[in-house]
C-alpha cells in the first residue's frame, strides 16, 4: 500500500493557553481532494501551515509521503514540495504575472522554466495577462495566477487557505470548479480550508470537520450530512429543528409522531430529536398534525415556512418547494422518519 | 518520543544565521552601555555626594521642564501643521507640505547659534523694534533675553516639530476616508472630526513623534549650553570635559538613561499601534476640503510661520553672515577638508547603520519571538550622543589598549589607538545612535508586506535569505531609501559624539561650529553652519518628494480599491 500523502500523528500546537491543534491525527491519501471545514479559530489554518512548514508543532509528527518533516529532523518549507494558495492570493506585487509564475522555477533551466510557465498560463487561460502586474488584475484573474504559480514547481500537495472567499458568490463557484478540475487532472493532493459548509460538501472527496483544534468527523460529504456523529456536525451543515421527545422501548415519542431509535441509544427517558427543514412536508390537505403559519421566507427554489405547533415551545422551520396559497394560515405536516436524527 | 523543547526548535529552523547576526548586533550596541555602567560603579562616594547636592537637583528640574515644554510645542505645531496640509485644499498647499519639513535641516545648536545673534540686544531685530518704538539705546528697551528656559523651549520646538509632523501627516493621509465620511453622517461637523476621529486615530503617530523629538532634546548639548539651560546632558558634558570626572559623567548618564527608557517605552508602545493602523493603507484617503481664497491665504500664512521661524530666518541670517565672511576671506582649505570629513564619516556610518538595520529588522520578522534583539539594538537612539560617546570611549579605549599590548607582546610593534585614532569610534557611536532610525524605518516598511508573501516564497523554494533578496528587498526599497536619508542627515548634524570621539586634528563642520561658538570667535562658523543646513536640506527635499510621490501614486492604489470592492 502506498504511503499517505500527509500523515499527522498527535499533532499539537498551542498559542498561549489555547490549543490550535489538540493531538490531532489524520491521514490524507495521494491524489485526494480534502475539504477542511470548521468555524473560525478551530485550527484549520494552523493545520495547513504546519503541513507547509511555516508553522512548527509543539509535539507530534507530520509525515509527507512517509518522510518525517516535523520534530527533530525539521524540513524547511522550501524543501517540502508543497504548494500554497492564500486567501489574499499573496501575489508578489513587484513582479509581473509571468515572473510570479517563474518565481518557484528558479532551480530549473531558464528555457525549461519559461516553457513550463507559458504552458501553465496557456492552460489556465491567462496567457494574455503574462506581462501585467497583480494590481491590474481582477479577483478571478489573480486567483488563476496564484494557482499557476503554486502549480509551476509541480508540488505533490497543494494547500489552499480559503482561496475563494475573496471572490463574489457567482464568480466563486466558477473559479472553484475550474481550479479543482485542473488540480484533479494533475493528480495533485489537495487540502482546502474553508469556513463555508456548502463549499466543503461540494468540493472535496472527503470532508474533515474541526472544532477546538480537534477533528469532529471525517468522511465523505454524504457521511457528514446524512450520518453526522453528533448534533454539532448536523447543525454545522444545515439548520436543525430540535424537538423534545421521550425514549421508551426503542422508540422516541414526540409531539410530531413516534420514531424508531437507533439500537445503541440509552438510557430511557427525555431526549431530543433533530429534524431538518426538508424532512417536514406540509400541505393544506387535513392531516394528523396541525400547525399555524407564523412567517414565510421565500428563497426562490424553496420557501422556508415557520410554523407554530401546539405542544411545542419552539417554532418549527420547514423547507418546501410546493407553493402554498397566498393566504394559507393553517397547514398540516408530516415528518419523513428516515430523515430524523437522534443522537 | 519526547517532544523537542522550544529552544531546540528555535535553533533547529533555518534563519538562525540571521538570528545569530541580530544577536551580535544587539551585543555590539549594548556594549557601550555595559561599559558605562561598569565605569559608573568606579565613582567614589565623595564625588557622588557632590553630584547629588549641587549638580543633579538643578539639572533634573531643568531637564524635566525642558522636556515638558518641547513636548507641548512640538505636539501642537506638528499636529496642527499636519492637519492643515491634509484636511484643507488651498493654493500653495503642496509647497507648504514640503516646506514644513525644512526645519529638520537646522540642528538645535545652529538655531540657537543663529538666534543668539539675530536677537542680540544690539542685533538687527531689537534695533528694528527700538526704531519702530522710538527708543534710542538698549538701556531704554530690550526684549526678554533669549538666553532662558522659555527661549530654549521655543527654539527647540521650532526645529523639532517635524518629528511629529511627519508621522502624523502620514497617518492623516492613510486614514480611511470612509471613516471620516461615517463620522460626518453620524452628525459630527467637519471641524469636530479632527477632535473626535482624526486625532484619536493619529495618536500613536503623535506619540512616536513626540518621543523622537524629546530624544533629540535630550541629545542636545549646543543649544542648551549656548542658552544657559543646565540640562543633565550639559552636566554630563561639563562634568567630564571640565573636571575630567569620567565616573561622575557616567553616573549622570545612567540617571539620564532612566528618563530615556520611559521615552523608548512610549515610542515602542505607539509603534505597535501604528502597525495595526497600517492595515488601512488600501483605503481611500481623506479628501481635503476646498476653502475660500481669503481663508486660503490665512491658512497658508499660518502654515508658513513655523517654516519662517524654524528655517527661513536662521538660513537667511547664516547666508548673509557667510557671504560677508566669504567676501572678507574667501573659502579656506580647512573648510573644504572639513566638508570631505563630514561626508565621508556620514556616508560610512549610514552604510553600516542601514546594513545592520536590515539585518535586525528582518531577523525580527523571521522570529517575532526574538523581538527583544531589535529593542536592544534600538536603545542607542534614545541615548544622548554624549552618553553613547562616553560608552564607546570606554569600550574602544579598552580594546585599543588590549590590541596594543597584544601586538607589543607578540609582534613587538605598538599599534597605538586602532579604533579611537582611525575614526572607527565615531562611526561606531553614530551607528549605535542611529540604528533605531534605520531599523525602525525598515521594520515599518517590512510590516507593510503581508506575511503570506513570505510563506508563498518559502513554499516556492526560497530560503529565508532568498525570500529577503527576492521579495522583501525590492518591496521595501522606498522604506530603506527613506531610512538612509534620515540617518545621513542625522550623521551630518550630529555634534556631541563626533566632538568627543573624532581623531586628533580631524574636524567636521559641526565640531568646527562648536569650537568657534565655544571660543566666542565668530569667524568661519557661519559658513560651516550654512553648509550643514545645505547638506541637510538635500535629503529633506528628497524626503518631501517621496511624500508627494506617495500621494501621486494613489491612482494605482485607487485601482486596487476597485479590485478590492469587486471581491467583497
Amino acid at each position: 500500500m502506498t504511503e499517505p500523502a500527509v500523515r499527522l500523528q498527535k499533532a499539537r500546537r498551542e498559542f498561549g493557553s489555547t490549543a490550535a491543534l489538540d493531538n490531532l491525527s489524520l491521514d490524507i491519501h495521494q491524489g485526494e481532494i480534502l475539504s477542511l471545514v470548521g468555524p473560525s479559530g478551530c485550527g484549520k489554518s494552523t493545520l495547513l501551515r504546519v503541513i507547509a512548514g511555516v508553522e512548527t508543532l509543539d509535539s507530534g509528527h507530520v509525515f509527507l509521503s512517509g518522510r518525517p518533516v516535523d520534530g527533530d529532523g525539521f524540513i524547511e518549507p522550501e524543501a517540502r514540495n508543497v504548494g500554497f494558495m492564500f486567501q489574499d492570493n499573496a501575489l508578489f506585487p513587484h513582479l509581473s504575472v509571468r515572473d510570479n509564475v517563474l518565481f518557484g522555477l528558479k532551480k530549473r533551466k531558464d528555457t525549461e522554466a519559461a516553457a513550463r510557465a507559458e504552458d501553465l498560463l496557456g492552460r489556465l487561460g491567462i496567457a494574455h495577462l503574462a506581462a501585467r502586474f497583480p494590481h491590474a488584475l481582477s479577483g478571478g484573474e489573480q486567483q488563476r495566477v496564484a494557482l499557476a504559480r503554486a502549480l509551476a514547481p509541480e508540488p505533490g500537495i497543494i494547500l489552499m487557505d480559503e482561496p475563494f472567499s475573496n471572490l463574489d458568490q457567482g464568480l466563486r463557484q466558477r473559479v472553484r470548479d475550474e481550479t479543482l478540475s485542473v488540480l484533479r487532472a494533475s493528480g495533485t493532493t489537495v487540502i482546502m480550508v474553508t469556513h463555508d459548509p456548502q463549499e466543503a460538501l461540494s468540493a472535496g472527496d472527503r470532508v474533515v470537520l474541526m472544532r477546538g483544534g480537534a477533528i469532529v468527523q471525517v468522511g465523505t460529504a454524504y457521511d457528514l450530512y446524512d450520518r453526522p456523529v453528533d448534533a454539532y456536525t448536523a447543525a454545522f451543515f444545515c439548520a436543525l429543528n430540535a424537538v423534545p421527545g421521550l425514549l421508551r422501548g426503542g422508540r422516541v415519542e414526540t409531539r410530531l409522531g413516534t420514531f424508531a431509535a437507533p439500537p445503541a441509544l440509552a438510557p430511557e427517558g427525555a431526549t431530543t430529536l433533530y429534524i431538518r427543514p426538508d424532512a417536514i412536508d406540509i400541505s393544506t390537505v387535513p392531516g394528523a398534525i396541525r400547525a399555524r403559519i407564523r412567517r414565510r421566507v421565500f428563497l426562490g427554489a424553496t420557501e422556508h415556512v415557520i410554523l407554530a405547533v401546539e405542544g411545542l415551545d419552539q417554532p418549527l422551520t420547514c423547507a418546501t418547494s410546493a407553493r402554498l396559497p397566498k393566504d394559507a394560515d393553517i397547514v398540516f405536516l408530516s415528518v419523513s422518519p428516515e430523515k430524523v436524527l437522534i443522537f | 518520543m519526547p517532544a523537542s523543547s522550544p529552544a531546540a526548535g528555535l535553533l533547529r529552523r533555518s534563519g538562525r544565521r540571521w538570528l545569530a547576526c541580530a544577536g551580535v548586533v544587539a551585543l555590539v550596541v549594548a556594549l557601550p552601555f555595559v561599559g558605562l555602567a561598569l565605569e559608573a560603579l568606579k565613582g567614589s562616594p565623595g564625588l557622588w555626594a557632590h553630584l547629588v547636592s549641587s549638580i543633579l537637583p538643578v539639572a533634573l528640574v531643568d531637564t524635566v521642564i525642558l522636556l515638558a515644554g518641547v513636548g507641548l510645542v512640538t505636539a501642537t505645531l506638528g499636529t496642527a501643521a499636519a492637519w492643515l496640509v491634509t484636511a484643507y485644499a488651498f493654493p500653495g498647499r503642496r509647497v507648504l507640505e514640503g516646506a514644513l519639513l525644512l526645519p529638520l535641516a537646522v540642528p538645535t545648536y545652529i538655531i540657537a547659534y543663529a538666534y543668539l545673534d539675530i536677537l542680540h540686544p544690539i542685533g538687527p531685530v531689537q534695533d528694528a523694534v527700538r526704531w519702530m518704538l522710538g527708543y534710542e539705546s538698549p538701556r531704554q528697551f530690550r526684549l526678554p533675553d533669549i538666553r532662558s528656559m522659555a527661549g530654549c523651549i521655543l527654539l527647540l520646538g521650532f526645529v523639532l516639530y517635524p518629528y511629529v509632523y511627519i508621522p502624523t501627516r502620514a497617518m492623516f493621509l492613510t486614514q480611511p476616508g470612509n471613516l471620516i465620511d461615517a463620522a460626518r453622517t453620524l452628525g459630527i461637523s467637519r471641524r469636530a472630526v479632527f477632535w473626535r476621529v482624526a486625532l484619536p486615530m493619529a495618536r500613536p503617530a503623535v506619540a512616536v513623534g513626540i518621543a523622537l523629538a524629546l530624544m533629540e532634546t535630550l541629545n542636545d548639548v549646543g543649544a542648551a549650553e549656548f542658552l544657559g539651560v543646565r540640562t543633565m546632558t550639559v552636566s554630563i558634558y561639563t562634568t567630564w570635559i571640565t573636571r575630567t570626572d569620567l565616573p561622575g559623567a557616567a553616573q549622570i548618564a545612567l540617571m539620564l538613561l532612566l528618563i530615556v527608557v520611559g521615552l523608548v517605552a512610549l515610542e515602542r508602545w505607539a509603534r505597535r499601534r501604528q502597525g495595526y493602523a497600517g492595515d488601512t493603507r488600501r483605503n481611500r484617503g481623506m479628501t481635503p476640503v476646498s476653502v475660500a481664497p481669503s481663508k486660503g491665504v490665512l491658512l497658508l500664512a499660518a502654515g508658513l510661520v513655523p517654516v519662517l521661524l524654524g528655517f527661513v530666518a536662521p538660513a537667511i541670517y547664516l547666508a548673509i553672515e557667510a557671504w560677508k565672511r566669504y567676501q572678507f576671506a574667501s573659502l579656506s582649505a580647512r573648510l573644504l577638508h572639513e566638508a570631505v570629513n563630514t561626508i565621508v564619516i556620514a556616508t560610512l556610518a549610514t552604510a553600516v547603520t542601514i546594513t545592520l538595520g536590515l539585518l535586525i529588522a528582518y531577523a525580527a520578522r523571521l522570529r517575532p519571538d526574538t523581538g527583544w534583539f531589535l529593542r536592544v539594538s534600538t536603545l542607542g537612539y534614545a541615548a544622548p550622543g554624549t552618553v553613547v560617546a562616553i560608552g564607546v570611549l570606554i569600550v574602544l579605549g579598552s580594546a585599543d589598549q588590549l590590541i596594543d599590548r597584544a601586538a607589543l607582546q607578540w609582534v613587538g610593534i605598538s599599534t597605538g589607538l586602532v579604533f579611537l585614532g582611525s575614526g572607527a569610534a565615531v562611526v561606531y557611536a553614530l551607528t549605535v545612535r542611529f540604528l533605531a532610525i534605520s531599523a525602525g524605518g525598515i521594520e515599518a516598511g517590512l510590516s507593510r508586506i503581508p506575511l503570506s508573501l513570505d510563506h508563498a516564497a518559502r513554499t516556492l523554494g526560497q530560503s529565508p535569505s532568498g525570500t529577503f533578496r527576492h521579495v522583501h528587498l525590492p518591496l521595501s526599497k522606498t522604506a530603506i531609501a527613506a531610512a538612509a536619508l534620515l540617518v545621513f542627515v542625522d550623521c551630518v548634524k550630529e555634534l556631541p559624539a563626533t566632538l568627543l570621539l573624532r581623531p586628533l586634528n580631524v574636524e567636521t563642520f559641526a565640531t568646527h561650529l562648536y569650537g568657534e561658538a565655544a571660543r566666542g570667535t565668530y569667524e568661519e562658523a557661519s559658513i560651516a553652519a550654512l553648509a550643514i543646513v545645505a547638506i541637510s536640506v538635500l535629503p529633506v527635499v528628497l524626503l518631501s518628494r517621496v511624500g508627494v510621490a506617495g500621494s501621486a501614486s494613489s491612482t494605482s492604489a485607487r485601482k486596487h480599491d476597485t479590485i478590492e470592492d469587486t471581491r467583497t
